[in-house]
């Protein structure tokens, strides 16, 4: 249906569902506009568990993580005439999400500061792989793969897509730290730029990196059994 | 060389490669180590293929809670959006 020349992994492209190409996005906002309510209930299936893990981040409970997605909808709804369509639509929700959270979550006492979240988790020692996955300074390889990741097989791509794995990718994303679980659900979710990302949460790009590379890798990590049915 | 990479070091430095924040002398080093190792060329396929899954896991969206106490929004709004065009 839309071009999808921008996405690299579109193998099985359903109708409407991919929302990150720009024209699969003003083809939903002019529905939107016109108040298509198919329309906006396809975005909010697509957006509201993500934007509940992003309010999450910021405060303490869910009931004021979910008051933070109400109002996030009423803000998107009437932005929606002057959302100029830079960026994916997805995104701009996210930002809009990140916003409100962080307001709140600065007003919200019993909350820790989400400086503070950054910093402890930047420092913390928190490698992709343990250490025993390594040769040790002894062997003639220091360093080096003990033995070699297990291999995902030719074409995982459809295997990721289904909504078992979803499931599981999402229960990944819930288990995150929480300065790690907003980074990847607006850089890699919500497609924002690491620029974007490091303005709304206001990080240095070092720290987005660290705390992007170590989400990805939980990620990896979480679902890798599934993948290679080691878990069957 | 002692400035040869290992694959410890690789595997941290994956998501800097992808966004092209690796200073190049880095990428060298990375990219000669990755043509020797098929370990490391899989671990970044696989940190590749988790980001990609990522961006697309709303790709198979279920109905989400309280999306019918949204479409009330949704119609309100509407309903706001309506009025004042018509006067």
């Amino acid at each position: 249906m839309a071009p999808d020349g921008a996405t690299p992994m579109s193998a099985s492209p359903e109708e409407g569902r991919d929302r990150r190409t720009a024209a699969g996005d003003t083809a939903l906002l002019a529905r939107l506009r016109a108040g298509d309510e198919d329309a906006f209930l396809t975005l909010v299936d697509a957006c509201a568990p993500a934007m509940r893990k992003l309010a999450r981040a910021y405060v303490r409970d869910d009931q004021t993580a979910e008051d933070i997605v109400q109002e996030a909808w009423l803000a998107v709804l009437r932005g929606l005439e002057s959302f100029e369509g830079r960026g994916s639509l997805r995104g701009w929700i996210f930002a809009i999400v990140a916003n409100l959270a962080k307001t709140r979550g600065v007003r919200d006492a019993r909350s820790v500061p989400f400086s503070a979240l950054v910093r402890d988790e930047v420092e913390r020692d928190d490698p992709s792989y343990p250490a025993e996955r390594f040769a040790g300074p002894a062997s003639q390889w220091p360093d080096h793969w003990r033995g070699f990741p297990a291999v995902w097989g030719e074409h995982p791509e459809e295997r990721l897509l289904s909504s078992e794995m979803q499931s599981h990718i999402e229960r990944a994303i819930d288990m995150l730290p929480p300065a790690q679980r907003a980074v990847v659900l607006l850089r890699d979710v919500g497609g924002r730029s690491t620029a974007d990302v490091c303005d709304l949460l206001e990080l240095s790009e070092a720290n987005a990196r660290v705390l992007l590379h170590r989400a990805r890798a939980k990620v990896r990590r979480a679902i890798e059994p599934y993948v290679t049915g080691a878990a069957a | 060389m002692t400035n040869d990479m290992h694959c410890k070091e690789l595997v941290e430095l994956s998501t800097e490669y992808f966004e092209g924040a690796l200073a190049p002398a880095d990428v060298a080093r990375l990219e000669a180590h990755l043509a020797d190792c098929d370990g490391c060329e899989e671990y970044l396929r696989q940190m590749r293929l988790t980001q990609e899954a990522l961006g697309r896991i709303d790709a198979t969206a279920v109905p989400a809670p309280g999306r019918d106490r949204l479409l009330e929004v949704f119609r309100a709004w509407k309903q706001e959006k309506r009025t004042p065009r018509e006067e």
